[in-house]
């Protein structure tokens, strides 16, 4: 079978020498090139950004922290079909980097967009849903950075992967926060939405097929009497 | 009752006009055919300037600091869902739009209804420029040097009948000029309304050109509303019918989302829209933001003609 042959090829791709390379360039390029294209453009009077460079920036961090929380999401669904164990190392990096973007993203809109002002910044945290929305998808993933080292992850023990579970709240408020902003053409939201679905349905098909298989008995399991 | 509102007598005429606009109008002369080339010497410079100030218009209400939006940015940051929901989009997808042969239509409550060529729909009508802030809902705005003629002109022509009370708008529909109406982001074809009072205001303007020029076609070729105390998007574009009517008309945008926008969709610093704060814009080309003006800055000719509403409720 042609699908069996193609996973079986796929598992023997080793991590390419130039993998960590291109990943750091991944996490670290559009959030430098960004910053330069506003540089440039507020400076220099160039148009990268376009005609409303504060307004786009703020759009494309927001984005990139979807597609990084995309990149997270789909390691382990990666790494199980394809077998590729040693992508399995780049889950941090992309979950950490996930945040820095939601962060600058929230940085930017209080620094650049609404520059500081503290009446609008304290009524859009507290009337406008879509932005306290968007703001709980950050703060929950505060817990989740401040946890992601190693040191955290051995103190931590057992309770680490209960923890990280958080992990799948961020992208469903995430999202939730996108649509919501959007005035009328719900298309990439609907793209993001889809990716999700296919991610988290992956893990919960794979959750259950898991269970079915090996069915603890209760005697066995540990617990309050 | 028509009065033209005065220019502010403190604007200075280096505030209106940058010399990268004489540099526009010179562009413009020039590809008209009405290069003077063969006439040397510096002076031959002086009355051009002059001519293309003129071109540019009174400066209707503008502040001293409202100085032009950038054609650049005027013609490359639309909002036009027609040809994509992009800002940059129209620009891009509306390039191959025809804009001629166009026809208009009124009809409706009138007593003299047609159905013009566009150039006979123009006929008539004092050609004017007219310099306007351009206020977006979405809290940036501009300053665009419109032309167009004046839509009361348009009205009276036509003589609205007893019982007209608003003027319904609509938008060109044909999905295969305006690929944008073929995904369903709006109900097309799009629609404004206005109280008839607002669409015989001196400040509305039916436009044809930006500049100076014809309008480039994402900013509503060949024919567009401008009412410039409302927020942007009333500004219906690609105009094909003009209907006169007694009962409010439906509009796209409160037909998408009515919690969102009203009809009268008046530039209002104290009435948020759910989603941000009106209180203040960024205008296009700058970092700070600057507070928005009640209708836009144009209180003092229009707001008497929401004298006793709540404006909150009639948003």
């Amino acid at each position: 079978m042609t699908l069996a042959r193609l996973r079986e090829r796929a598992r023997a791709i080793q991590r390419p020498w130039w993998w960590r390379w291109a990943v750091w360039t991944a996490v670290i390029a559009p959030g430098a090139a960004v910053l330069a294209a506003l540089l440039s453009d507020l400076l220099a009077g160039t148009r990268w950004l376009g005609s409303n460079p504060v307004k786009e920036g703020e759009l494309v961090l927001g984005e990139l922290t979807i597609k990084y929380l995309a990149a997270t999401l789909a390691v382990t669904p990666v790494r199980r079909v394809l077998g590729w164990n040693w992508v399995q190392k780049d889950r941090r990096v992309f979950g950490v980097t996930a945040f820095c973007y939601g962060m600058a993203h929230f940085l930017w809109y209080a620094l650049l967009d609404i520059q500081l002002d503290l009446g609008e910044l304290a009524g859009d945290l507290t009337k406008r849903t879509y932005i306290i929305v968007g703001f709980a998808a950050l703060l929950v993933m505060v817990p989740l950075v401040v946890t992601s080292t190693a040191a955290s992850i051995a103190r931590l023990k057992k309770r680490w992967v209960p923890l990280h579970r958080l992990t799948y709240l961020v992208p469903v408020l995430g999202v939730t926060h996108w649509w919501m902003s959007v005035k009328a053409d719900v298309t990439e939201p609907l793209i993001f939405t889809a990716t999700f679905a296919g991610l988290l349905g992956w893990r919960w098909w794979h959750a259950r097929r898991d269970n079915s298989l090996h069915v603890p008995t209760p005697s066995a399991r540990p617990g309050p009497a | 009752m028509l009065i033209r509102p005065p220019a502010p007598p403190d604007l200075r005429a280096s505030d209106i006009t940058p010399e990268s606009l004489y540099l526009t109008r010179r562009e413009w002369l020039a590809a008209a055919g009405l290069t003077v080339g063969a006439i040397a010497g510096a002076g031959a410079l002086l009355p051009r300037r002059a001519a293309a100030q003129q071109a540019l218009g009174t400066p209707y209400g503008l502040q001293a600091d409202d100085k032009p939006t950038p054609w650049a940015d005027v013609t490359g940051y639309n909002n036009f869902y027609e040809f994509g929901t992009g800002k940059d989009d129209p620009a891009v997808e509306a390039k191959g739009f025809r804009p001629r042969p166009w026809s208009v239509k009124v009809d409706g409550l009138v007593k003299k209804p047609g159905d013009y060529a566009l150039e006979d729909f123009l006929k008539g009508s004092r050609v004017e420029d007219r310099i306007y802030r351009h206020r977006c809902v979405e809290a940036w705005s501009m300053v665009i040097p419109w032309r167009g003629i004046m839509l009361a002109d348009v009205l009276k022509r036509a003589e609205p009948a007893a019982g007209a009370k608003y003027v319904e708008f609509t938008t060109l529909y044909d999905p295969s000029r305006m690929p944008g109406q073929r995904s369903p982001v709006l109900r097309w074809p799009y629609t404004e309304g206005l109280r008839l009072d607002e669409a015989m205001h001196p400040l509305t303007l039916l436009a044809t050109g930006v500049y100076g020029r014809d309008l480039p076609n994402q900013n509503g070729a060949p024919l567009r509303l401008v009412v410039p105390w409302k927020y942007g998007f009333k500004g219906i574009k690609s105009i094909v019918r003009i209907r006169l009517t007694d009962r409010q008309p439906a509009t796209a945008w409160n037909t998408s989302a009515p919690d969102e926008y009203g009809f009268y969709c008046n530039v209002n610093p104290t009435v948020d829209h759910p989603r941000w704060s009106q209180a203040k814009e960024r205008r296009i080309g700058e970092f700070l933001r600057r507070p928005t003006l009640m209708f836009n800055g144009y209180a003092g000719q229009v707001a008497s003609l929401y004298a006793g509403m709540d404006l909150r409720r009639n948003y």
